[in-house]
């Protein structure tokens, strides 16, 4: 395996958007990093800058306006970037599925590699959500 | 070994690159590691600083519109001079002989040059978050260099003018330390003080505000400068404290001791690193200008009455 392959799934830096979530996926994502789960044991950071970001973490269902704002974040990510679907909004509009205000689902607009559903989804299940991502990557994306 | 070879040595290897990265990196992760523990979290382990650098090098490099050729040349110029700087305290405290007259100057002045570099490549980078980053860079620099510059008189006036880095650490050597007298204990506590906001660390670090600027000056960087900015961050915590220790703690310097020492200075910077919340740009500069300059004054006072 690539050894730069490696690297990167040894030091995942996580840019948290929300487009028009509940706060709810975003509180549990937080959550991810607090003294009970911590995941920078494995190199996972949130960072503040969308430049340094190897992972896109997207939740909440894409709105209208959101939408021409998250083409323009991914395309200003520096690659490769994964794009991560966290919440039952982000990965199929949930209850917005009818609603005036969201046309598409998000993975209509950009590459999804992961979906975590769950409404919000457990850190737990971000955690194991992370993982499979993991070794989806060390397979050769 | 011919001289040129031996300097293209020191530089790169033994007490310049390889050396200084290595230990920075490691000492980079003391500090993650210290943090989470402090927080009462678990944290990465050991390599984790090189497996960044490396998975950074792998990464694509963006130049944003409108952004000028400093914008890639200002990260080499801070790694550069700074690996220039760690070569020449580290001859003065490694190896015996190779110091020269005036090194002390040179030092300071090479410390200068990372953030110049920053500020250099963040205002080149046509991006707003990055110029408010720069402004307060540069007032932070200009807030902590006066009471360090004269808390580095105040060891010169001690050491009886010298400003030869081993002459300095010979004075110490035969009449102690200089942290163990009244004006030296001042001027430690403001080098301390001032090497906290060199090193761009908690109650100083708002012009790399994660959570309010996105990164300030290092927002548009990504990749390689992103990769040679985290180094020469990482030399920065190798020669900041090593530079402190050879002013004010110069009396052991086996490796032991200079080990425990610089472990010491670390984990103050990281203690106050984790107990105090981001001072606002105007807090710092009127705590630099305010209490720290007068009591560095306070030293220098003391040090010409022999104290």
């Amino acid at each position: 395996m690539d050894f730069r392959l490696k690297a990167l799934t040894k030091s995942i830096w996580i840019f948290h958007a929300s487009v028009g979530s509940c706060n709810n996926c975003d509180i549990e994502t937080l959550d991810c990093f607090t003294p009970r789960f911590d995941l920078e044991r494995f190199g996972i950071q949130l960072i503040g800058s969308l430049r340094h970001a190897d992972v896109l973490l997207i939740t909440g269902a894409m709105n209208r306006k959101a939408v021409v704002r998250m083409k323009r974040l991914y395309e200003q990510a520096p690659k490769p970037c994964l794009v991560v679907a966290c919440g039952t909004c982000a990965c199929s509009q949930h209850m917005f599925k009818e609603s005036y205000n969201v046309r598409e689902p998000l993975d209509k607009i950009l590459p999804v590699d992961l979906y975590i559903p769950g409404c919000p989804p457990k850190p737990e299940a971000i955690i194991s959500g992370v993982i499979k991502l993991l070794n989806k990557v060390k397979r050769g994306k | 070994m011919n001289p040129a070879m031996k300097i293209l040595f020191n530089y790169f290897i033994f007490p310049g690159f390889l050396f200084s990265a290595s230990v920075g990196l490691i000492a980079g992760w003391l500090d993650r590691k210290i943090s989470a523990r402090l927080q009462w979290r678990k944290g990465p382990p050991w390599h984790q600083n090189f497996t960044d650098i490396i998975k950074l090098l792998g990464k694509e490099t963006i130049v944003p519109e409108g952004a000028r050729l400093t914008f890639l040349a200002a990260p080499y110029l801070g790694l550069l001079s700074l690996v220039l700087c760690a070569t020449v305290l580290g001859n003065a405290l490694f190896l015996s002989g190779q110091s020269f007259r005036g090194d002390l100057i040179v030092v300071l002045y090479l410390l200068v040059i990372p953030a110049i570099a920053l500020i250099i490549g963040a205002s080149s980078a046509a991006n707003p978050l990055a110029s408010i980053g720069v402004s307060r860079e540069m007032k932070l620099l200009l807030g902590y260099e006066l009471p360090f510059i004269i808390s580095l008189i105040t060891v010169v006036i001690k050491s009886g003018g010298v400003i030869k880095l081993e002459d300095i650490l010979s004075h110490q050597a035969g009449f102690g330390s200089n942290i163990f007298s009244l004006s030296g204990a001042i001027a430690f506590v403001v080098a301390v003080l001032c090497l906290q906001a060199k090193l761009g660390f908690v109650p100083f670090d708002m012009a790399e505000a994660d959570q309010e600027i996105m990164g300030g000056t290092l927002i548009e960087y990504s990749g390689l400068p992103l990769a040679i900015f985290k180094l020469t961050k990482a030399l920065l915590l190798v020669t900041g404290p090593l530079f402190v220790i050879t002013l004010f703690l110069g009396k052991d310097i086996g490796p032991l001791f200079l080990l425990l020492k610089f472990a010491m200075l670390l984990v103050i910077a990281i203690l106050i690193k984790n107990t105090n919340p981001r001072l606002r740009i105007e807090q710092a500069l009127k705590f630099f200008w305010g209490p720290v300059t007068v009591l560095a004054l306070l030293g220098l006072i003391f040090a010409s009455l022999g104290w």
